[in-house]
């Protein structure tokens, strides 16, 4: 029996530990919101945060999580929109969205760690996810200007 | 289009509204159909009070529900053609629901490829909005007693000014149902000068589900009771199982069985492919039971394609005479004159889509029926496919939209939904079939892979006397027909017939080529290769004449004219040459506009750096682009900015437009950096992001100038014709910065990354 917290509520799994965070985020608790690119952890579009590090989910094992506490898009914010998702929204960033949950959990943790991230720091914290319709810039741009609203 | 129809009295319903093909937002479970509901197809605005079009209702609380009945897979048209009927019925945008179709042919094509979505749509959609509107005029100016003339809109209300009087939409609505439907000669549509919405776009209706993690892609449809599956295909086109050993795989925790699918009939077309599907409890138990599947496989014909020795089949090809397309003048009589000739070998391997969200579907069958939940570009297509797999009527298949996580063509093709139906008709019960990123790339409908031969002599100026171009690739048409081996007119179409230049001896020609994959549309499709090798080309020539590659590219475009396709098979995109006719003072227009606007000739570019521009015209749409970029000692390429130029006719949503640009720009990166997909002996090599790499943050322009020339001319693509004129405009640019030519992508051939 694993135990762990997700987006704040205490949760016990007893399936395969070998099991990835992603499978068990999806098929079994039903939060969908993190999303299945690659599987081998070269996308970032199944990016949640493990005791506020973005992690892949898709090559997380549940035996890893024991103890801890996992955060998805469902449970980024409490009260309404995280600044950076009124950014994404103010910049109009997704086209079709797919990736756009897994950038946004990466860049919320790059902000934790970085008040002002500069361009350069944002390409490397964001190089790990990728978007195929093509909304790199305007992700640069949105954190650029949530990282202005939060400070 | 004639969609306009008044459903709601013909059709009288006392049941509850159902929820089908709705995205609810917020709703995770898609509800399952009731055993009294007749009609599936419903939607709310079939429901509503005032429903004078399939594509609209309007209640008394004042709601209006606009059908979206194309998929939404990035471009905004799911936002951007209700928009359109929003306009045109003087609708407010906050009180409007958008609802997604599922696939029926009472909305007409729902093949939502071709970036034809706005320009096939744009008249229909004013047409319903514009209907509701004379009628809830009618309404109101009967319950004053005022003629209708005297009767105007504003924002969600009917006015009668001289008397001072206003009603809402919502409370016209129930007496505006009672009235007859206008005929189309009747509608006034409004004018440009009092439209809200078009040409003034408005975000993605999705935006905040989008970002929050709410919005229902394929990926995240689930029904009560499924189970989930993933199939092993064979690894060669038409490969069969010989034998298997399940054993292994049926130990897996999670693990239900294992299913053997029947292999397809020639040609391919959209049939699965065969294999073993496993069956699980959940995604990642049937992914675990496929590795532990012991498959013999007979491969197949297929077995003999290699894709080095096919390339050099494809080229030996070309450098013969093959078959002629388009003809002007004499080419052979100037060539046999002697002089310096130039030739060259262009080539573009097969490239893969890889849209973010891997094949996915769900699909319920009972009782000779069967409900799908996909995220599909052709509905209807899925009817075609599915009714024929399980032997049942097109009608019998239900098949709601959902959001796409990226389609660029891929999704067009709906094998992997017939496979979800096949399992579910099998185990008699609901299936999500969920492919990996590796089955994605392995078992793609690929962009072709092309080469192409060029052969011009020349003259003053270094302008061309004469111009041969000869390509070779497998086509589209060889999924429905193993025969097939010349380009059709449809494909060749795309920037290969209508090469813009003004040439006295022209002489344009396609080779055969036998398909060993499957070959489908991708973004923008034939157009990738042939504006690379045009528009290359056309630089080499500019260089070798030591002219200004601007001025040299105008020079071949000549000055304004209509192209004359008099004898030539030039379908158009399926749209009318007096609608859309090809017009080559509009390509010189924005040639000249980006060149402008990305200061051509002007800035100083250092060692390392280069400027490149090319010109294609795609899916009605003229572009220009210019790529800056700066190639280090390593080889490395960097792309600081891009300004591209585009002419689509009335753009309705400008916002949405230079988004698709932008994101063209990243697509055509990934396509020249590192876009390659090979075989051997059959099979895909590459399999997931480590061997077929998509361009990534640090890796794309890092600014991207979109213009957009105000036009009046009826509206053409946008989502397409932001691809081709970019890739050769960057394979330009390297040569300005480096002297090395690019003939073969991706770039890596020739040492660059």
């Amino acid at each position: 029996m694993i135990q762990l917290r997700v987006n704040g509520a205490a949760q016990s799994f007893n399936g395969e530990p070998e099991m990835p965070l992603l499978w068990y985020l999806r098929d079994i608790l039903g939060l969908t919101g993190s999303k299945f690119g690659c599987g081998v952890g070269l996308c970032g579009a199944c990016t949640v945060h493990v005791n506020g590090q973005a992690t892949r989910a898709c090559v997380t094992a549940m035996r890893d999580t024991a103890g801890k506490e996992v955060t998805t898009v469902e449970g980024l914010e409490k009260n309404g929109l995280h600044p950076l998702q009124r950014a994404w929204m103010q910049i109009n960033v997704p086209q079709c969205g797919y990736c756009q949950v897994g950038q946004i959990m990466q860049a919320a943790a790059l902000l934790n760690s970085k008040k002002k991230p500069s361009d350069q720091e944002i390409n490397e914290a964001m190089a790990g996810n990728i978007c195929r319709c093509g909304t790199y810039n305007r992700i640069r741009a949105a954190i650029k200007s949530a990282a202005g609203e939060m400070s | 289009m004639s969609g306009i129809d008044n459903v709601s009295r013909r059709r009288f319903l006392t049941g509850g509204i159902v929820a089908a093909g709705a995205l609810v937002l917020g709703v995770r479970y898609f509800p399952k159909r009731s055993a009294g509901d007749e009609l599936p197809h419903d939607t709310h605005a079939d429901h509503a009070t005032l429903n004078p079009s399939v594509y609209l209702g309007i209640n008394p609380d004042g709601t209006v529900w606009i059908v979206a009945s194309r998929s939404e897979m990035g471009t905004t048209s799911r936002t951007t053609l209700p928009l359109v009927v929003a306009d045109e019925l003087d609708a407010d945008w906050k009180r409007v629901k958008i609802e997604q179709a599922i696939g029926d042919k009472r909305y007409g094509d729902q093949y939502t490829d071709g970036s034809h979505s706005i320009r096939s749509f744009y008249d229909a959609m004013r047409e319903a909005g514009a209907t509701a509107r004379f009628m809830l005029i009618q309404a109101a100016a009967k319950q004053w007693g005022v003629p209708a003339a005297e009767c105007e809109t504003d924002l969600h209300v009917v006015i009668h000014r001289s008397t001072n009087r206003r009603s809402s939409y919502g409370e016209l609505a129930t007496a505006a149902a009672k009235l007859p439907i206008p005929k189309r000669e009747d509608l006034k549509l409004k004018q440009k000068n009092a439209w809200r919405y078009i040409g003034k776009g408005q975000v993605s209706y999705d935006l905040e589900a989008l970002v929050t993690g709410k919005a229902i892609f394929g990926m995240d449809a689930r029904v009560d009771g499924m189970v989930y599956a993933s199939v092993e295909h064979p690894p060669v086109l038409g490969g069969k199982v010989k034998s298997f050993d399940d054993k292994e795989a049926l130990k897996v925790p999670g693990v239900r069985q294992t299913v053997a699918m029947d292999p397809f009939k020639p040609p391919p077309a959209f049939q699965p492919l065969g294999g073993i599907a496993v069956i699980a409890d959940n995604t990642w138990a049937a992914f675990q039971g496929r590795k532990k599947l012991n498959i013999s496989w007979d491969n197949g014909p297929n077995e003999t394609y290699d894709s080095e020795a096919y390339k050099n089949e494809l080229r030996a090809t070309s450098h013969n005479p093959c078959k002629v397309v388009r003809n002007l003048g004499d080419t052979n009589a100037v060539f046999a004159r002697g002089g310096k000739v130039y030739e060259a070998d262009y080539y573009v391997p097969l490239l893969a889509h890889a849209s973010m969200e891997p094949m996915v579907a769900v699909a319920d069958y009972k009782d000779g029926k069967v409900t799908i939940w996909a995220p599909t570009q052709s509905p209807q297509g899925v009817q075609d496919t599915v009714a024929k797999e399980l032997g049942i009527a097109k009608e019998d298949v239900i098949c709601h939209v959902t959001l796409l996580g990226g389609g660029f063509g891929r999704k067009s093709k709906p094998d992997y939904v017939a496979e979800a139906a096949v399992l579910s008709k099998k185990l008699a019960r609901p299936v999500k079939v969920v492919w990996t990123r590796e089955d994605d790339i392995k078992f793609d409908y690929y962009n072709a892979v092309a080469s192409m031969y060029f052969k011009a002599t020349t003259g003053t100026n270094g302008k061309p006397t004469a111009w041969l171009q000869r390509s070779v690739f497998p086509p589209i048409p060889s999924i429905f027909d193993v025969n097939a081996v010349y380009g059709d007119p449809a494909h060749l179409q795309q920037g290969w017939t209508d090469i813009p230049y003004d040439l006295p001896n022209l002489r344009i020609e396609n080779g055969p080529a036998k398909a060993h994959v499957r070959i489908g549309w991708l973004r923008s499709v034939a157009n990738i290769y042939h504006a690379f090798g045009i528009q290359c080309f056309t630089d080499e020539l500019a260089h070798a004449a030591g002219r200004d590659p601007l001025d040299y590219l105008l020079d071949l475009i000549g000055q304004p004219r209509t192209i004359d396709f008099n004898g030539v098979e030039y379908p158009n995109y399926n749209a009318s040459m007096e609608a859309y006719p090809w017009e080559t003072g509009r390509l010189r227009h924005v040639t000249e506009l980006v060149a402008e606007k990305s200061e051509w000739g002007k800035r100083k570019h250092g060692k390392g750096t280069g400027v490149g521009i090319a010109a294609h015209k795609s899916f009605l749409t003229y572009a220009a682009t210019v790529v800056e970029v700066e190639v280090n000692d390593q080889g490395e390429v960097r792309i600081p900015r891009v300004d591209v130029a585009l002419d689509a006719g009335l753009v309705v949503n400008p916002e949405a437009t230079r988004a698709q640009f932008e994101g063209a720009a990243v697509f055509g990166t990934s396509v020249v950096r590192t876009g390659e997909i090979t075989a051997t002996k059959g099979a895909i090599d590459q399999s997931n992001f480590q061997d077929y790499p998509v361009a990534r943050i640090n890796e794309v322009p890092y600014q991207t100038n979109v213009y957009i020339v105000d036009s009046d001319a009826p509206p053409a693509g946008v989502g397409e014709p932001g691809v081709p004129p970019f890739i050769a405009a960057l394979c330009n640019a390297i040569f300005a910065a480096t002297g090395k030519r690019v003939r073969d992508l991706p770039i890596t051939k020739l040492g660059l990354s």
